[in-house]
């Protein structure tokens, strides 16, 4: 009985949360002129002209690709940096360790507006603006921080007689860490690629700033194109919808992993 | 256990050191040279000391600001770490419903921070939005635009709805690597409910929830993007920000000297909470140890 009450406290939440969801994918089926017109709870006259605008308009959908580029790069860097740093913190004591784990932690505390300008002009000095690079590396400013910290965790559970059998064993320490290591916490790597992934791509403050034209995110087009067109609803919930796609497609395939890692750690 | 001590680990720290001292010392230094100085323009600058951090200190619309900021980031954190160690407890522990749960609750994480303010905007519009259209049926009259009260209902809507699922997903690996046999035990000693989440499962997850509290109460105290889509600091003042304040100075009005004054204490508030937050939620887990 009482576990009954709480699935269907359960369902209730995750059913108020698809709604917001739900509600412009609704707007997104629509033509403006639908949705302004008359008030309906589902699309009567379903079109898909918004999402065939944005597929075939190459000002809408390279910023998709765009995206989709620097979040890879980003999560990339920042798993292979830090998962030999957060070997170091789980297994040795050494100077500074303390400080500097703590250190990193305060990159994601600086409010960005007024560092945006030396930003850009950090990036301007070293030609990166505009490439998709400098977005990857900008990014690792918050999201290397959260990686060392949350592989750190799963590190620490490993026992370390493991470490020393290997070092008997013979393998030097590049070889055990690929070889050995890295596999046994492969679920705590799905979760940080999640994590790196979903903060690079839901943030638009440095992206923006350091992009033109040749990599310039879809969440920026989005605020652009809306502007100079005038409110279209329906594109713009299509454009929205499809912002959530890429990330959707992620946890689906990394769903196993994920519910594995999260698990077995304490992230 | 005792770790190794070894200083030749900095050789396995020294890349995250670098790549994140690339985009994190520059800026700063710059940051704080403009604190410091009158800008005119390219090459007219005069230094002025102290100055900007006098004139920031006791402006009171900034006062305001940070009050609104704290009463923000306190809901934030009263409502969003009971709401999402709930769910966690409510969430299934095998089978399908596992996956499909992370899935769901994963989705509003993904979004980009200005679209979230976009679907909001569509979600609560009285003509075309599903939850402002339904509210006026009730015939209560709502309006985020005009009301200062209904703007921070629908931000608080948004935001608990945007980030709940964060805590939740943290909540839930907490609670998942405590081992079955705990639980057998508290069953066999009879204990209820209550005392199983207090005394077993709330000290086990410590260390997911530092994680959870501290992100949340940066973030929050951070947040720009989405009620700046939603409300634009309005009506009037009442869900100006610090950043949105912030935002005005720096790039409406141009005033570089007191906007990295401004930031620079800004960032002091959010470092010295955190690390308070940080020391305290420690030091309860010793006692815990203990007793």
């Amino acid at each position: 009985m009482k576990i009954r009450k709480r699935t269907f406290g359960l369902a209730l939440y995750f059913g108020l949360l698809l709604l917001p969801i739900y509600w412009m994918l609704n707007m997104s089926l629509r033509t403006n002129a639908d949705i302004l017109g008359v008030f309906s709870l589902y699309p009567t006259d379903i079109t898909f002209g918004n999402y065939i605008k944005i597929f075939t308009d190459k000002s809408w959908y390279s910023g998709y690709i765009n995206s989709i580029i620097y979040v890879s790069m980003n999560t990339a860097i920042s798993l292979s940096v830090a998962l030999p740093a957060a070997y170091a913190f789980s297994r040795y004591r050494f100077l500074g360790d303390k400080h500097l784990f703590f250190w990193l932690l305060t990159n994601r505390m600086a409010p960005a507006a007024v560092f945006l300008l030396p930003f850009f002009q950090l990036y301007s000095t070293f030609g990166l603006i505009d490439t998709h690079i400098a977005v990857a590396l900008a990014h690792c400013l918050f999201n290397v921080p959260l990686a060392v910290w949350i592989l750190e965790g799963f590190m620490s559970g490993i026992p370390r007689e493991i470490d020393e059998t290997a070092f008997i064993d013979g393998f030097g320490f590049p070889s055990f860490f690929i070889i050995i290591f890295i596999p046994l916490i492969r679920a705590g790597v799905g979760v940080t690629a999640f994590f790196c992934f979903m903060f690079s791509w839901v943030e638009l403050l440095f992206a923006r700033t350091l992009t033109v034209t040749d990599a310039k995110p879809i969440a920026a087009i989005m605020t652009r194109t809306v502007s100079a067109t005038g409110l279209d609803w329906g594109l713009l919930s299509a454009a929205g919808i499809l912002t959530i796609v890429p990330g959707a497609l992620v946890i689906w395939f990394v769903r196993n992993h994920l519910a594995k890692g999260f698990a077995m750690g304490r992230v | 256990m005792d770790k190794w001590e070894d200083n030749k680990a900095w050789f396995l720290v020294l890349p995250v050191f670098v790549i994140v001292a690339f985009s994190a010392i520059i800026p700063l230094m710059t940051v704080v040279n403009y604190s410091l100085q009158d800008i005119w323009g390219p090459g007219q600058r005069v230094f002025v000391g102290a100055e900007w951090f006098k004139e920031t200190l006791s402006d009171h619309r900034l006062h305001d600001a940070l009050w609104r900021q704290f009463l923000f980031s306190g809901m934030v954190l009263l409502i969003e770490i009971p709401l999402g160690i709930m769910i966690a407890l409510a969430m299934p522990k095998r089978g399908w419903g596992v996956s499909a749960s992370l899935v769901t609750l994963a989705l509003p994480l993904l979004i980009p921070w200005n679209v979230i303010g976009t679907i909001w905007i569509i979600f609560t519009r009285p003509d075309i939005g599903l939850f402002g259209a339904a509210i006026n049926g009730l015939n209560i009259t709502f309006d985020h635009t005009s009301s200062p009260l209904d703007a921070w209902i629908t931000l608080m809507f948004m935001e608990v709805w945007h980030w709940t699922p964060l805590v939740a997903l943290l909540a839930y690996s907490g609670l998942r690597a405590i081992p079955e046999a705990y639980f057998q035990a508290a069953k066999i000693d009879g204990a209820s409910a209550w005392a199983t989440f207090r005394y077993i499962q709330l000290p086990k997850m410590r260390g997911v929830l530092t994680i959870a509290i501290l992100l949340r109460f940066m973030d929050s105290f951070l947040i720009y993007a989405e009620p700046f889509v939603l409300t634009g600091g309005g009506p009037g003042n009442s869900t100006t920000f610090l950043s949105i304040y912030l935002v005005k100075i720096a790039v409406g009005q141009f005033d570089l000297g007191p906007a990295a004054a401004f930031s620079l204490i800004y960032f002091v508030i959010i470092l010295l909470f955190s690390w308070l937050f940080y020391q305290a939620l420690q030091n309860v887990g010793k006692g815990e140890k203990n007793g």
